[in-house]
């Protein structure tokens, strides 16, 4: 299988895919050989991997981003509690073998759905896909790596021209801007090489409609940008688009949300990454802007709000005391959140006119972020 | 017209034929079931007051009459038991009240009155006549056919034959006809039967009911408990009639030597320090007791400290064969006895015997099952008023000894005592005499823990069973998948580790490393 993908691949070393691919598959057999070698010398198979404890997850300065300590935990086959999840964990890496060997895809639900032929059936999908962070962490790769992905998926629009690596594709290439609904972000976009890039900066939105409003009104052409769906919170795989968008093409990222604590924080999940991802590297952008919509916003433009609920004050106030808000700008705005006590969506804009958020909003806030 | 009453004396046989509810023999049904119930007993007691393994024969045939309801049935009993000397034969089974059973040591019946009852019942419902044949031994076999004059209470002698005795058989047979209604009765008479194997293990009981069927007993051993003694009456158990009584067949001439001689455990050295405290002279010739002295004398022994009476007069199973009886009869899985000291309520010594079971034939569902023994009879109506149920189903928490409702358990309860303590005469349940109820809730108690113990050596098996095959299902499973991604060929054996599983080997807890 390996030959045949060799033979079919155009670029003398390997390409993108082709390396991920190398190492995972490196990762799974340094994984069976561990367990198989404990079991020839009749011990109880075990596996070491870091803690995911609440205890062990800790914000590091360096990478701007919640990594996991220095705490382990052993997995053991002779622990009645562990054996059962163990056992899971190596199905599941024996399954991505064969995923990734053959360059195929799965969503979660799939794997929790194909364990059952093994007489190894999940309880839920929780579990299943708890045991898929698991092996994320044993192996030190995401799961996007050995071509595991989550059902929801977002979208890109703008003058990117990328270069498909995976099967059948190797060598094509499209301009993302060539379809006006977007084109979905999924594996074959995850692993694609960038090729000419026309855009200067990534502007991400959390809604579709005004996702849509953004390509109607021509704003990747009036403002040179890459647009991006995220769909609510972004999914990892569009977290770590942005992050090589950001680093290789080296675009300045702008987000923009609703401005209520939670649209904040799918914007400061772009920028500083998730507790539940602090097992994974490379799936944040810390230099990404959260552009809006502020609480601040809400008074200088007079937009129409809505008072907040008891449950956005009590998440403002997690947030508050959450690393990642450090800065300044989320301070502020946390701050006026709590005084102002109202929010509103990005769509409020739209009093004004439908192009008024385009026209005037746009320009006056990619002004002031520099 | 005369006002006048007329007043007549009845017979002890009128009185019973009369009063037959009170004995048991209440209707077709019930009337069967002790019929069958009081020869038993009375076979029984024929072959261990002295020692002699029970071989015991019971036959019911239809007769006439409706098999679907009250008919005429013939019952046919044999025994190898020590028989009855020929010339009292006809008073032994025609004469109610007369019989050897007056006597305080233990045994079965206690009145003289069940086996007499069956007879009486069977004349007044069929008019037909009763054979018996018995022999002691050695001498010939008589053939007795007796009716009872019931008005006079005496036996009516129909014929009386030899038969010559080749084979020196000794035993009792009786055949008779009676009213009954076999079949409401069957499942009872059978559980009886049953019942009687377990508290009698040492017995062979055959039975054939009316539809020709065999139902066999095979005793499970030749031992046989100690056949009890007669004792003296214990003064804590003596009324003011008794004393009467006592008084006026005494050759004794001084008190000292009366209380001596007709009391239980009572030597000088008490009856004297006994009398003082009373103000009763020690040289008083008890003849010339006063009635009122007599009244005095029976209530002052009440409140005297005597000593407890000793049990030699009492037959108990012992714990060997209490469970022999239950591993015969219902196969379980485990089985705890013991056996309580002997103890004493209102002079009357009693000894408690329990024993607990569990599996086997012993049916789940409905909580706790209550088998229930007084002097190795089986009691098998009112069960809730007894006392063996009170503490089995309101005094002990079986659950503090793992043992839940829906577990097939079986509890015995077996009291011997010259007086079992019953709440009527129908000899069915116990009345909850406070010392009674504490002997059975300690016996019960320390079975339980026994039981106790067998279960949670049960749970901890089933809990290394669920464990093992948790190991068994995952561990080959990760040598396939671990062989399959360290693209090895075949899996490593792991029967070895498995096998270490049950051996309790240290288990790896969950742990952080730093």
């Amino acid at each position: 299988m390996k030959k045949k993908l060799k033979t079919k691949t155009t670029s003398k070393s390997p390409n993108r895919a082709e390396q991920k691919k190398i190492a995972v598959l490196s990762s799974l057999k340094g994984l069976g050989e561990q367990l198989y070698v404990q079991l020839s010398q009749k011990q109880w198979p075990s596996i070491k991997m870091p803690s995911r404890s609440i205890t062990n997850i800790r914000y590091d300065q360096g990478t701007r981003q919640y990594i996991l300590g220095d705490h382990f935990v052993r997995r053991s086959a002779r622990n009645i509690r562990h054996v059962r999840p163990l056992t899971q964990l190596v199905w599941t890496g024996s399954f991505v073998d064969e995923l990734t060997r053959e360059g195929k895809t799965s969503t979660l639900r799939d794997v929790f759905y194909s364990a059952q032929a093994y007489e190894m059936s999940f309880s839920d999908q929780a579990e299943s896909d708890d045991i898929i962070t698991d092996l994320e962490t044993v192996l030190g790769h995401p799961r996007e790596n050995f071509n595991v992905y989550p059902e929801e998926r977002s979208a890109i629009f703008g003058d990117l021209t990328i270069q498909y690596t995976v099967p059948g594709y190797e060598g094509k290439t499209l301009n993302l801007s060539s379809h006006p609904d977007g084109m979905m972000i999924g594996p074959a976009l995850t692993n694609s090489e960038f090729v000419d890039c026309k855009a200067d900066k990534i502007i991400a939105i959390e809604k579709g409609g005004l996702f849509t409003r953004f390509i109607e009104e021509r704003v990747h052409e009036k403002y040179k940008a890459l647009l991006i769906h995220t769909a609510g919170q972004a999914p990892r795989a569009t977290r770590a688009l942005l992050r090589r968008m950001n680093k290789e093409l080296k675009l300045p990222v702008y987000i923009f949300c609703d401005a209520d604590p939670w649209g904040m924080h799918i914007a400061n999940v772009i920028i500083a990454g998730s507790a539940n991802a602090a097992h994974l590297r490379d799936l944040n952008t810390p230099d990404a802007k959260w552009a809006g919509v502020w609480a601040s916003d809400i008074v200088n433009y007079k937009l129409p709000s809505d008072p907040l609920t008891d449950l956005d004050i009590k998440r403002l106030y997690e947030l508050e005391k959450d690393p990642r808000y450090d800065g300044k700008l989320w301070k502020h705005e946390i701050e006026t959140f709590l005084k102002v006590k109202r929010k509103a969506e990005q769509e409020a804009f739209s009093r004004y006119g439908l192009a008024y958020i385009v026209d005037k909003y746009l320009p006056a806030k990619l002004k002031e972020l520099g | 017209m005369s006002l006048q009453e007329v007043f007549q004396e009845i017979s002890a046989a009128d009185f019973f034929y009369r009063n037959r509810d009170i004995a048991g023999f209440t209707n077709p049904t019930r009337a069967i079931y002790s019929t069958v119930r009081e020869l038993v007993e009375n076979a029984l007691d024929a072959c261990e007051i002295r020692e002699i393994p029970p071989e015991i024969y019971v036959r019911i045939s239809h007769e006439s009459g409706p098999t679907d309801g009250p008919g005429v049935y013939r019952i046919h009993i044999e025994d190898n038991g020590i028989g009855i000397p020929h010339d009292i034969i006809p008073s032994a089974f025609g004469q109610v009240l007369f019989g050897s059973k007056y006597k305080l040591r233990q045994t079965r019946g206690t009145f003289g009155l069940g086996g007499k009852m069956a007879i009486l019942y069977g004349q007044i419902t069929t008019h037909g006549k009763a054979n018996i044949l018995s022999s002691t031994g050695p001498n010939k076999i008589h053939h007795y056919e007796i009716s009872i004059d019931i008005q006079k209470n005496k036996p009516l002698i129909l014929s009386h034959k030899t038969l010559p005795n080749d084979n020196k058989w000794h035993g009792t047979v009786i055949d008779f006809a009676t009213e009954a209604d076999y079949t409401r009765a069957m499942p009872k008479i059978l559980d009886y039967l049953m019942q009687t194997a377990i508290v009698a293990p040492y017995a062979t009981i055959t039975y054939v009911d009316p539809r020709g069927r065999l139902y066999r007993f095979d005793r499970a051993t030749m031992q046989m408990p100690k056949p009890p003694q007669e004792t003296l009456p214990h003064p804590y158990g003596v009324d003011v009639e008794t004393m009467r009584r006592l008084v006026e067949i005494t050759k004794e001439r001084t008190m000292v030597s009366f209380l001596r001689s007709h009391f239980h455990r009572v030597g000088k050295t008490i009856a004297t320090s006994f009398l003082s405290q009373i103000n009763i002279s020690a040289k008083k010739n008890p003849k010339k007791l006063s009635p009122d002295e007599i009244v005095q004398l029976v209530n002052g022994m009440k409140n005297y400290k005597f000593l407890a009476p000793d049990a030699s007069c009492l037959s108990p199973l012992g714990e060997e064969l209490l469970e022999a009886g239950i591993r015969k009869e219902l196969s379980p899985e485990f089985v705890a006895v013991y056996q309580r000291k002997p103890s004493a309520y209102a002079g009357f010594p009693f000894i408690v015997e329990v024993g607990v079971a569990y599996g086997g034939k012993i049916e789940t569902g409905g909580g706790i099952r209550l088998y229930r023994f007084a002097n190795k009879i089986p009691l098998l109506f009112d069960e809730a008023s007894d006392v063996s149920w009170k503490v089995v189903n309101t005094e002990v928490d079986w659950r503090h000894y793992k043992a839940t409702v829906d577990l097939p358990i079986a509890v015995f309860v077996h009291i011997c005592s010259t007086k079992v303590p019953y709440k009527t005469v129908g000899k069915e349940f116990i009345a909850d005499r406070p010392d009674v109820e504490r002997e059975i809730l300690n016996a019960v108690r320390e079975v339980a823990r026994r039981l106790s113990l067998f279960l949670s050596k049960k749970i901890n098996l089933a809990h290394d069973k669920r464990r093992l095959d948790v190991f068994q299902k995952y561990l080959p499973k990760i040598a396939i998948f671990s062989s399959k991604l360290a693209k090895k060929g075949k899996p490593p054996d792991v029967s070895l580790m498995l096998k270490s599983v049950l051996t309790h080997e240290e288990e790896i807890e969950d742990q952080d490393d730093e």
